[in-house]
């Protein structure tokens, strides 16, 4: 069993303190949602584990050895909004980006690596636009290109930082159906959301966060009045939330 | 029509200016791509003001004026990481700071020791690609060597650190060492390319063929691929122009440059109005 464990964990963000003391056990099999309202430390708690930003206290630990220790076991999703889509390349280029590393250096991606990125494709269902430039893609057209590009790297941890901003209904579908895949297949899949709506019901688990650790385990454990209010002030509607 | 082309090649000097113009087009060219898809434009323009101190220094202390030049380019990158990184100065105006400083004292240490010596100013500012030697021949076409085999070497990981460097680094790639790499080619580029056109015009080297390349094709080693050719055109043409028309050979080439550049922006122009839904951007 490879478990995930951040064990007192405080990160800052350009010098102001994004989190304080977190602490979690995530074991693997399932689709974890972080959730939390704007500003609360999602994104900064995805980046400290994926060693983009610096730790100032706290440990990382993923199975029995440090996460850092670990980067080729885990694949991760950014932001949308994050990256430049006027960037002349096709989806077929970016989702073999996701073999770049296991390739290694000086060497040509193998067929083998070729094929992985096709089937990627086909279960996003992206493999007819292989050819087309990411810039002509619909928002939920590129979060699927960035799933495939995830799916290929065949890691053991998926970090997908906002996958459901500004994707449309059958990307959405499509996406939990293959995070269900994945954890069916023993992997974690962590998952940041931003809002409170109808699809929290997809996740197994949930992370509720504010700077702290406000609450995690199933639903009904997380999703208390008390909590939400802790986390959101008076700020939390149910099914939509700011 | 062929012996319009072939007389200037009987003069050995053409033949060596040739040779250089079409090395320094292929790598400016192909090195530009990247600093325009991170858009570095401006660390191209930095770059190439402030090696002109270390050619200085080089000539004083009698090292190799590529040696000097190459130093003195990773110096002024290092500074301006350094501003950027260390205060809440942003990096073009980290860069602003570091190219004009760089480039008063290149002025003023080649200005002092020209006085005394046969070294010109004005031929490293604007290029002098019709006087260059046998022996700048041979170490720009050692530096072209470098570049391109370290790009084809490269290409995929320094493609996926261009487009997504937060993804590259979360994928265990290097990038610190990735974007060194990346500006000692630029360093190494713009100081093959002085000769040619000078330090002031090697921006246009380095950006027009990769931004008429971009409007013109969608993929990325076809950008760098068209890049490449618009660039050794562009090079071939200006010196030809400036062998029959008297024109001063480094102008000439960027002036080739733009024009293609017009081109390819009508071109794109009227694809968009021909079909509106094809072009996002």
């Amino acid at each position: 069993m490879t478990t995930l464990s951040v064990s007192h964990l405080t990160v800052n963000y350009q010098q102001v303190p994004a989190l304080r003391n977190v602490s979690f056990t995530l074991a693997p099999a399932q689709v974890v949602g972080v959730i939390g309202p704007n500003g609360a430390g999602k994104s900064t708690l995805m980046k400290a584990l994926l060693g983009l930003i610096p730790v100032v206290t706290g440990t990382l630990t993923y199975g029995d050895r440090p996460l850092s220790q670990q980067r080729q076991r885990v694949a991760y999703v950014p932001q949308r909004s994050h990256l430049d889509w006027t960037f002349p390349t096709t989806v077929w280029d970016v989702v073999l980006m996701g073999r770049v590393v296991s390739t290694g250096w000086l060497r040509q991606f193998s067929t083998a690596s070729k094929r992985l990125a096709m089937a990627a494709l086909e279960r996003v269902g992206m493999a007819d636009l292989r050819d087309r430039p990411i810039g002509q893609l619909s928002g939920g057209q590129q979060q699927r290109v960035f799933l495939a590009r995830a799916l290929v790297q065949q890691a053991d941890l998926f970090l997908l930082d906002e996958p459901f901003t500004g994707v449309d209904q059958k990307t959405e579908t499509l996406l939990f159906e293959v995070f269900h895949e994945l954890a069916a297949a023993g992997k974690l899949v962590m998952v940041i959301h931003h809002d409170l709506g109808a699809v929290v019901k997809e996740f197994d688990r949930l992370i509720l966060l504010n700077k702290e650790l406000i609450a995690t385990g199933d639903r009904r454990q997380v999703m208390t009045a008390d909590n939400l209010l802790r986390a959101y002030g008076g700020l939390a509607h149910f099914g939509q939330a700011a | 029509m062929l012996s319009w082309i072939l007389e200037p090649l009987q003069f050995a000097f053409m033949q060596r200016s040739l040779a250089i113009a079409v090395a320094v087009g292929i790598i400016c060219a192909a090195v530009g791509c990247y600093l325009m898809v991170q858009r570095l434009a401006l660390l191209g323009d930095a770059l190439s003001h402030s090696l002109l101190p270390g050619l200085a220094i080089a000539y004083i202390i009698r090292i190799h004026l590529y040696v000097g030049a190459f130093i003195a380019a990773l110096v002024s990158t290092y500074l301006i990481s350094l501003i950027h990184r260390r205060s809440p100065v942003k990096e073009d105006a980290a860069m602003g700071v570091v190219l004009s400083g760089f480039f008063a004292a290149g002025i003023t240490l080649i200005t002092v020791i020209q006085k005394d010596n046969k070294i010109d100013l004005a031929h490293f500012l604007f290029g002098n690609l019709l006087a260059v030697t046998a022996d700048e021949v041979r170490d720009t076409a050692l530096i072209a060597l470098v570049v391109v085999v370290s790009i084809i070497l490269l290409y995929k990981e320094l493609l996926f650190f261009s487009f997504d460097p937060q993804g590259a680094e979360a994928a265990g790639l290097p990038t610190q060492r990735l974007h060194l790499g990346l500006m000692m080619l630029v360093a190494l580029t713009v100081v093959a390319s002085m000769k040619a056109v000078g330090v002031i015009l090697v921006l246009a080297m380095l950006i027009t063929p990769a931004v008429t390349a971009y409007l013109l094709v969608p993929r990325f080693h076809h950008v760098m691929l068209a890049s490449v050719v618009c660039g050794v055109c562009s090079s071939i043409a200006g010196l030809y122009l400036s062998y029959y028309f008297n024109l001063p050979s480094g102008p000439a080439i960027v002036l080739v440059l733009s024009g293609i550049f017009a081109i390819a922006f009508a071109w794109h122009q009227w694809q968009k109005t021909r079909a509106p839904s094809a072009t996002i951007f």
